[in-house]
């Protein structure tokens, strides 16, 4: 068999945890019971069911996770259907690692870090949270604020209340669109509450969500003083190859399944809007 | 360089399709394309342009990637791809053999695309020299001397006569065959040949396209054109241009399931179709202006950025003899040229 990388290799589904009523967690491992392959934070794989396709997800494990590899993915599509119909010990097919990460061993290293998530958002930027965690004194101090439509649309909350909350020098803030009953924390989308908690804008800040979300937060956050050099997110667009051959999805002359998907918000400013 | 007389062209195709198959631009159905060479076929070597590009070679329209077979929970994936036996692309025009040069850039950069690679190192490519480019031929605008390609081999016709020249160890071996059907000699006649393409060339109406706009510091200026709404405004979205032409490469993977499991393919795909961008809950070229803006800006403005300035358009004028509505690349070229050139 010819190295291809078009081919990708078996994975097997080896645990399914639902987080919401549409997020599901997989875990991935290969037939040797190993991780699939090695990662950076905030670099994508593509999944696929043979059969149904075969599409672009980020990886929501941290690379420092040595055990295996987890997936957070929203139903909303015919893959994310049909992934979330599937039982464990499914196989699958898993290919990657594609894409740029964000710059944890460069422009991250000795900042201190204000992660922003909306709904699912937060799967791509819980790699990096994590990882962060993992090498926790080459990072100043953190801060999240993570919102979703309510508090049952909060992407493992377990994790964020049980680790996230009791990390030194950890500050995660939790939003929900509407009140809810048994909810007793902030409630607001994630853009006024970033205004009202007058972040520090020194910080170097990630931002994951939505694009409205995105929009509306980035111009909250440069109204507080930050600088869109210090300011990262992630596009998504339609991928099929993942390796900058298929030509969809390009936003001007950058790929992003190879240019991106992690962009600084100054590098956005200088391509087209059309993403 | 060796002569063959036209009427020895028949016994010299047998020939070589004996070592290997044999692809030569065919007429048939009233079309001309390339087809393998088989007794009797209607060559027509002198038909400047085949409907479909010399793409499909490499870049077939539709390949089978890989099979899946599942049982139960456990899927088995099978890459059954045979080695590519080598065979001889007869007849390639100078437009199309740079346009191989221009998906080499896209499809051997790392990692490679092992499909496109293994049948490129088969061919053989025997080019042909233009002896009457017309009206739609703007291939010397991006520096294509029509009157002298390249390739393994290069063949020039006139009425009477083709003329053989080997440029490299490939071409040298088939040269072993052609050259029993001929005698040396013709290097006057070819000379001559070539100075009159050139000529006609430099007549052309599309010869002296200004590109000096299209360069990637103007990438912003030209996306925010105005000209695009009143460019764009005919297409009808049908993607002829992107299927004829020869730098297209965007593609589909798609599962196709059979009673014996599931194939996985690749076809071809135009940036000119509503649903090439289209996600699950987000599309981001939702207009025809979009998708029409970035056919162009590929091929003038991101491909060059992408690949050392080469653009990604080789002047065979397809696209302007084929779109039902008479757009093409050129009116583009013109209009941006002449708006945003200040």
């Amino acid at each position: 068999m010819i190295n291809e990388h078009l081919i990708p290799s078996i994975g097997v589904i080896t645990d399914i945890r639902r987080d919401t009523p549409d997020v599901k967690t997989f875990r991935v491992l290969g037939l040797d019971g190993k991780k699939p392959f090695e990662h950076k934070p905030g670099q994508c794989a593509m999944l696929s069911v043979p059969g149904v396709g075969e599409a672009m997800f980020s990886i929501t494990s941290s690379p420092t996770n040595e055990e295996f590899m987890e997936f957070s993915i929203k139903k909303c599509g015919c893959l994310t259907e049909v992934l979330h119909s599937l039982e464990v010990g499914q196989q699958v097919t898993v290919r990657g690692p594609y894409g740029k990460n964000f710059p944890v061993e460069g422009e991250f290293k000795g900042k201190d870090l204000l992660f922003i998530a909306g709904g699912i958002g937060l799967a791509p930027l819980r790699s990096v949270i994590n990882y962060v965690r993992h090498y926790r004194k080459n990072y100043g101090k953190v801060v999240i604020v993570y919102g979703a439509r309510s508090m049952d649309d909060l992407v493992d909350i377990n994790e964020i209340k049980t680790e996230w909350m009791n990390e030194p020098d950890f500050n995660v803030y939790l939003t929900i669109d509407r009140p809810q009953e048994g909810w007793d924390g902030h409630v607001g989308f994630v853009p006024a509450y970033v205004k009202e908690l007058g972040l520090d804008p020194t910080m170097t800040a990630v931002l994951c969500g939505p694009p409205i979300m995105i929009k509306f937060t980035l111009q909250g956050l440069l109204e507080l003083g930050f600088d869109k050099s210090r300011v990262y997110t992630t596009l998504e667009l339609r991928m099929k190859c993942g390796i900058g051959k298929c030509g969809r999805c390009n936003v001007g002359d950058k790929f992003v399944c190879k240019d991106g998907p992690v962009f600084r918000m100054d590098e956005l400013d200088e391509l087209p809007d059309e993403y | 360089m060796i002569k063959v007389d036209r009427t020895k062209a028949d016994g010299m195709y047998a020939a070589i399709s004996e070592k290997m198959p044999l692809f030569i631009p065919v007429k048939s159905a009233g079309e001309v394309n390339y087809a393998p060479w088989e007794k009797g076929a209607d060559v027509s070597l002198d038909t400047l342009k085949t409907v479909k590009s010399a793409k499909d070679f490499f870049f077939p329209q539709s390949e089978t990637m890989m099979r899946f077979k599942a049982e139960g929970k456990k899927i088995e994936i099978i890459d059954d791809r045979k080695e590519v036996a080598p065979f001889v692309i007869f007849g390639v025009r100078g437009c199309d053999y740079r346009s191989f040069d221009i998906l080499d850039k896209v499809f051997l950069q790392e990692p490679v695309d092992t499909y496109y690679k293994e049948r490129r190192d088969a061919a053989v490519i025997v080019t042909m020299a233009c002896a009457k480019p017309e009206e739609s031929c703007f291939c010397s605008v991006f520096g294509i001397d029509s009157a002298d390609p390249k390739g393994d081999v290069t063949c020039y016709a006139d009425d009477k006569y083709l003329y053989f020249k080997s440029n490299t160890d490939k071409g040298a071996k088939l040269m072993e065959i052609i050259g029993a059907f001929g005698t040396e000699g013709g290097e006057k006649e070819v000379e001559a040949q070539k100075k009159n393409t050139r000529e006609i060339m430099e007549k052309l109406p599309f010869t002296h396209l200004d590109l000096s706009v299209f360069k990637p510091e103007n990438l912003n200026k030209l996306f925010a054109s105005e000209e695009w709404a009143s460019l764009s405004e005919a297409c009808l979205g049908c993607g002829t241009c992107t299927f004829v032409c020869p730098t297209c490469q965007c593609f589909d993977i798609r599962d196709f399931k059979t009673n014996d499991g599931v194939i996985r393919f690749r076809c071809w795909d135009s940036c000119m179709y509503s649903d090439f961008t289209q996600m699950a809950a987000a599309n981001s070229r939702t207009t025809q202006l979009q998708r029409y803006r970035q056919r162009f800006m590929h091929k003038l403005v991101y491909y060059p950025s992408q690949y050392g300035g080469t653009y990604s358009c080789v002047g065979c004028g397809r696209c302007v003899n084929k779109c039902p509505q008479r757009l093409n690349i050129v009116k583009v070229i013109k209009r941006l040229g002449d708006k945003e050139n200040d």
